[in-house]
This record gives structure tokens, sequence and C-alpha cells, in this order.
């Protein structure tokens, strides 16, 4: 009987990890197979000391050498660090410990890949929207498909992988802020699935929004605490969160859902979420033998941008944009545009760019999509603008809802809000690209928990 | 070089008396009011003063402060307004006071410009309860030139290393939070209090405070027992929100600080 169990456990789950590892150097030989079977060539450029990996004679694919963020003190550049209350910071140096030893675990990470790719279904398509590309008349538009991720957006992909950390860390609780209600679905999912009691917090002004994705975290055997402070939003629900983590930290370990908060959360959420950029980096060079010209997310915290940036941002001629929330406009201050009204500041453990007044108090921002519905940035964000690595735009409430309903009608998805955002500003620039181009977008979710909504802003009842 | 608070905590020790750190926070309900409750805290036994700076996004603070934050905030409190009220009441008290202030507005005000004003003002030391010492460079050589304490804080959960760390960094004193969660939450096991209290005092020659959960006059009698000061946040905070719309609200928030001050100094003199 023993045994029996024993081989069923072990030997399957290990068989199957073994293929989906980490973005290794074995992966990036792949990848550069790939390159040299394509008749795909990249100029070079000479501004930067690249790191040229040979393709084949003649070709070459130019790699940007940027230094690696962020360092010892989780700066990247001026951002980041750990403004926490000393409560935190044990918790927070274990944390950045235990990480440090699961990367480079094997069984962990090939734990991490089986859940993925088993239970969370990676690797997720990358489409090639012909529909809204001849619409468009410009570049050609692949959707990187996060929205088919089981919970339905990228969030499960860092849920998964700080869910096992718990487990690892034999913390039998975790908790999670959420704004839009997918992280706090995600995490309230992982819970179910390594048996972790599990708290989410939201805004209260978030909770009626996302009904939907409040219902479902208790369905999944979640608690559900409503935070009325402030603007009732998911800087509130952070605030809270982190107060709960400080009261209950032996027992309990936050599952931060965005690249922000104090080291090593950025870092550490970031490496989770990269997967989605290493496969679409695989994928287009699979589909058109090169990679593309230029790759289009939504931002609020920042973690699917991050996630599709971060396998790319050596690829110097791979052009990045980040699609903020312009709420009612800029112009009307109702929005969370950091990069349009902010200016670096710390807010929940981090430093940088945050909207705020001249006295440092913390503006309220506006969205109609409740995931980008936030004051600060991923602190890494804020260093590829710097850099300027990757340039951030926003679009408003109205373009990110006509988007929805071009994407609904021309493909037969309905995305997210959030991920309404990058399709929009897609729309802006796929037209005045060349029909040779490549634009990826990331589709960071589905659209289903926002049906609700919609139908109430058209005067629709359900 | 020794500040106001060295010479307080000094003076204390040669009466037998350990110290009482009431906290307000600035603004709440108005500066005005907040510069009267100062004098009168005062006279009521308060050896030091700790003014909260209101922040929208308060981090480690309980409902009562958050509260208070939004009061002090819609009463249109600012930094500036604070340190012009120091200024003012510098006119009327000598009493150490200490500025409560989570980074970002300081931040904000620019670090460097921030000290200077504050020490002219008449600021004894900063506490900032979301800045641990491994973040405070930028403020090290403002504070340094400002002559301002900066006040560090340590945790149930803070390890050896960190404890060693953190309690070397602090100048004035050291601020040990009692129990692992948030301002205004129950206090917590004091003799687990005791015995950090005593691990900290053999790492640094600088006073010992303990804050966080400390409510009623028992509760200060008996950390002061234990430690050089005690700081009373959430129970004052709580009685100027009760008694706001009272015309008797400062009286009566004297008196309760009187109990406080009159509990610490029975327990000392028994303790004799």
């Amino acid at each position: 009987m023993r045994k029996c169990e024993h081989s069923f456990e072990q030997p399957r789950s290990r068989l199957s990890l073994r293929r989906e590892p980490v973005y290794t150097a074995a992966r990036e030989a792949r990848d550069v197979r790939e390159m040299r079977e394509s008749k795909f060539e990249v100029p070079k450029t000479s501004n930067f000391e690249p790191r040229t990996v040979p393709v084949s004679p003649g070709h070459t694919n130019v790699r940007v050498m940027m230094t690696s963020v962020p360092n010892k003190q989780g700066r990247f550049g001026a951002y980041g660090g750990r403004y926490v209350p000393e409560t935190l910071m044990p918790a927070l140096l274990e944390l950045e410990q235990e990480y440090a030893l699961v990367k480079k675990d094997r069984r962990f990470q090939s734990e991490l890949a089986y859940y993925l790719k088993q239970y969370a279904g990676r690797p997720t398509s990358l489409y090639f929207a012909q529909r809204l590309t001849k619409r468009l008349g410009g570049a050609k538009i692949y959707l990187k498909r996060e929205d088919l991720c089981h919970t339905g957006a990228h969030k499960i992909n860092n849920a998964i992988g700080q869910g096992l950390l718990a487990r690892r860390m034999k913390k039998p609780r975790i908790i999670a802020e959420t704004g839009a209600g997918q992280h706090g679905v995600a995490t309230a999912t992982v819970a179910a699935l390594f048996g972790l009691q599990c708290e989410i917090y939201m805004g209260t002004e978030d909770m009626q929004r996302q009904a939907l994705n409040v219902f479902r975290m208790r369905l999944l055997g979640s608690t559900v605490t409503g935070v009325n402070a402030g603007s009732r939003t998911l800087k509130d629900a952070i605030s809270e969160a982190m107060r709960d983590w400080t009261t209950n930290i032996r027992t309990t370990h936050y599952i931060l859902g965005s690249v922000l908060g104090a080291h090593p959360y950025p870092m550490m959420i970031r490496d989770f979420q990269s997967i989605i950029g290493r496969e679409a980096r695989r994928q287009i060079l699979a589909a058109e033998g090169r990679l593309p010209d230029c790759l289009i997310a939504c931002v609020g915290g920042g973690s699917n941008a991050i996630g599709l940036f971060h396998a790319f941002i050596k690829d110097k001629k791979v052009k990045m944009i980040g699609v903020e929330a312009g709420g009612l406009g800029v112009a009307s201050g109702k929005h969370a545009a950091r990069f349009a009204g902010g200016k670096p500041g710390v807010l929940q453990g981090t430093m940088t760019y945050l909207l705020q007044g001249d006295d440092g108090q913390v503006n309220l921002t506006h969205s109609v999509s409740a995931g980008l519905d936030y004051a600060a940035i991923g602190p890494e964000h804020s260093y590829l603008r710097d850099q300027g690595r990757a340039s951030y735009t926003s679009v408003t409430d109205d373009e990110a809802l006509a988007a929805f309903d071009v994407l609904a009608r021309e493909e037969g998805i309905m995305p997210a809000l959030e991920s309404a955002h990058a399709i929009a500003h897609a729309m802006k620039v796929a037209p005045t690209m060349k029909k040779s181009q490549l634009l990826v977008v990331n589709l960071s979710g589905r659209g289903d928990k926002d049906v609700q909504q919609i139908a109430k802003m058209r005067g629709i009842t359900l | 070089m020794t500040s106001k608070l060295d010479h307080t905590f000094a003076q204390l020790r040669q009466n037998g008396e350990k110290a009482l750190i009431a906290y307000v926070m600035a603004g709440d309900p108005s500066l005005p009011i907040t510069e009267q409750l100062v004098v009168e805290l005062e006279q009521a036994g308060a050896d030091i003063i700790e003014l909260g700076v209101p922040f929208s996004d308060p981090i480690a603070d309980g409902p009562v402060i958050q509260q208070a934050a939004e009061r002090a905030l819609r009463s249109g409190t600012s930094l500036r307004a604070i340190l012009s009220m120091i200024t003012g009441l510098r006119k009327k008290t000598q009493i150490p006071l200490v500025l409560m202030a989570y980074y970002n507005n300081i931040h904000a005000f620019g670090p460097e410009r921030f000290c200077h004003e504050a020490a002219q003002a008449g600021v004894d030391g900063l506490i900032l309860p979301d800045m641990p010492p491994d973040e405070a460079g930028p403020l090290r050589g403002p504070a340094a030139a400002a002559g301002l304490p900066l006040i560090f804080l340590l945790a149930p959960t803070s390890t050896p290393e960190r404890r060693t760390f953190v309690a070397q960094q602090s100048q004035g004193f050291v601020y040990y939070v009692s129990l692992t969660g948030i301002t205004g939450a129950k206090l917590a096991n004091l003799d687990d209090v005791a015995k950090n209290v005593e691990k900290i005092r053999k790492v640094t020659k600088v006073p010992v405070a303990v804050g966080f959960g400390v409510a009623t006059p028992e509760d200060a009698a008996k950390v002061a027992a234990i430690a050089d000061g005690v700081i009373v946040g959430s129970a004052i905070v709580k009685q100027i929100a009760s008694h706001q719309q009272k015309p008797d609200m400062v009286k009566h928030v004297a008196g309760f600080v009187r109990s406080l001050k009159t509990a610490m100094r029975s327990a000392q003199l028994k303790a004799r």
C-alpha cells in the first residue's frame, strides 16, 4: 500500500517536470537555435556595448548588457528599497534568504513548473489576432493569452510561486490584497490547492465593482475582508494587509500581488511573472523567426508588464510600452497615470513614482479598472523609464471601454478592463507601424469579471 | 553631543523617575488645540511629547491613530504648519518634542531642508516608523548636521543581529515596540517585554522606551518598572477623539495623562 502511494506520487511529477525548467542556459541555446534556423537579421547598434550571440555568419542578435537589478538592498537605481516597520524587517530578510535558496533549488523549480503547466495551463498561447490586425492596417498584432490561465489572469503565476514558498516556510496562513479581484481569486485558489488558511483584503469600493470576484473568493473558501479606509480601493487594501502581516507575522505569509512593496517582493514577483516573456520570446521566434518590434502591456503595479518585458530587456531593438490608466483624462486629475502626474516618493514599502500632493500626502486615483487604480507604480518600472528602456503612456476609461468592444467583436475575446488599456494603446500604435512589423500585446486577463460593471455603466440590468 | 532628550532622561534617572512620553496627533482636531494640549500635558506630568505627523497611508498604525490622522488632514494640517506651530510653542515650553512621521512627508519636504527647519523650530528628535536604519542613509547626514537625534524602533521579531544593529544606530532613546502588531493593540506579555528590554540594554547605553499597547495607568506603572520610558499613544488619542466636542477636552486629556504619571511615580516609589 505504502509502496504504491510512493510510486504514484514521486516519479510521475518529477518526470513531467524536468521538461519545463526555468530559463536556463539550455533554453537560451534553444532560442538561439531557433534564431539560427530563421532568416531574420537584426541590425547592429553601436551605442551600447552589446553581448552578441552569433546566430549565423552575418546574422547577429543584439542583446544589450544592462546592470542586473535590484542590488542587494533591493534597489532598482534610485527606486525600491525596504521602507517598512521594524517588525516586518526580519520577515523580509527571511523571505529574501528563502527566495534566494528556492531560486537555485531544482526541486522547488520543478514543482513550480509542474503546477504552472498542469494546473495553471501554461504555456499560454501567443495568438495572431488576424482580424484586429487587418482592421488596424498596420503591424501584425500578437496577443499573449494570459487570459487563458486558470483563474483568468496572469496573477496565478505569482500566486503559485508564493504559495509554494509559503508552504516551504511552513506558514499555515496566507493573506493578500486585491484590486480587481484577480489576484485575490488567484490567491484563494492557491490557498485551496495547498490547504492554507486565507484572508483577502479588498477596498469596499472595489468589492462593489467586482462583486463576482468577491463571491468567487468566498466559494474557494477564503475570507474576504472589506477595507473602508481612504479611497476604499487597492492602496487601502495593501495597507490593511501590511497591518495584518505585521500582527500575524509568525504564522502568515503575505502574497503581495504585484511588483510593489518592499524588497524582495518586486524582484520575486517579477521573476515569477517573467515566464510570460520567456514564453512569448520563444513563441514569436517560432512563429515569425524574429523578435517583435514592440511590446505593449497595461501597468497598475506592473506585474504583467514586467513579466512580459523582462525576457526582452536585453534585446535593445524591442520597444517596450507600459500603459497606465488615464481615467477621465490626465488633465482632469482623476486618473492613475503616475508618470504623467507623479514624482518619486515612498508608499507601502518602496520608493517609486507616486501620485502625491506637494506635502507628500498620497492622492486619490481613478480608473474604470480596479486593477490599475493605484497611486504608485512598481519600482522597476520607474527604473526602466529613467533608463529610457521602456516608455509609458496612458489611455482613458473611454478608450479602454471602446477597445473592449473592438476586441470582443473582432476577435471574440473579452479582455479584462485592465488589459483593454493595452489593447487601446495598441490600436493607436499599430496603424503607425509597417505591415512587416510585429507587435506583442499582453492580454493579461479575461473580461468576464467586468461584464456586470459594463452592463451597469450602460444602464442594463442583468 | 548631548541632546535635550539625553538631558531629560539623565535628569529623570537622578530623581528616580521614568519618562512618560505622551503621543498626540498634530492637528487633531486642530493645530491651536494641539498647542494647548502640549502645554497642558507637560503640566500634567508628561516628560516628552511625541507629535504625530498625519499621513494618508499610515501602515504602522491601528484604527485609532488612522482616524486621528484623517481628522488632522481634514483640518488642513501639513508638516510645514506643524513646524510653525512648534516655533510658536517654543515661547511657552521647552519640553522635548519628537516628531513621529512617515518618511514620504519628509521626502516631499526635502530631507535636508526638513532637518534644518525642524531643528530651528525646536524639534528634538525624529521617529520614522517606516524607515529602518537600513534605509536612513539620506537622512543621517542632514539630521546630524542639524543635531536631530534619529530614534529607531525594535520589535519582538527583531533578531539578535538586528537588535545590535538598530540599537547602536538609535540616538536619544530606543523605541521598543512591545508587541507584534500595530499601534493600539492589546499590551503583550510583560515578561517577554522585560527580557527584550534587558537584551537591548546589553548592546546600547541609550535609554529604552516601550510603546504600543500601553493603555491604562496600571499598564504604565508596569512598563515603568521595566523600561526607561513609557510611550502612550492610542489611549490618549482615544480620549481626544471621544471628548472632541466638549469644551473641557484638553483638561480631560490632561487628567488622564496625570493619572498615568501618578501611577508610574508611585510604582517607582514602592520599588525603592
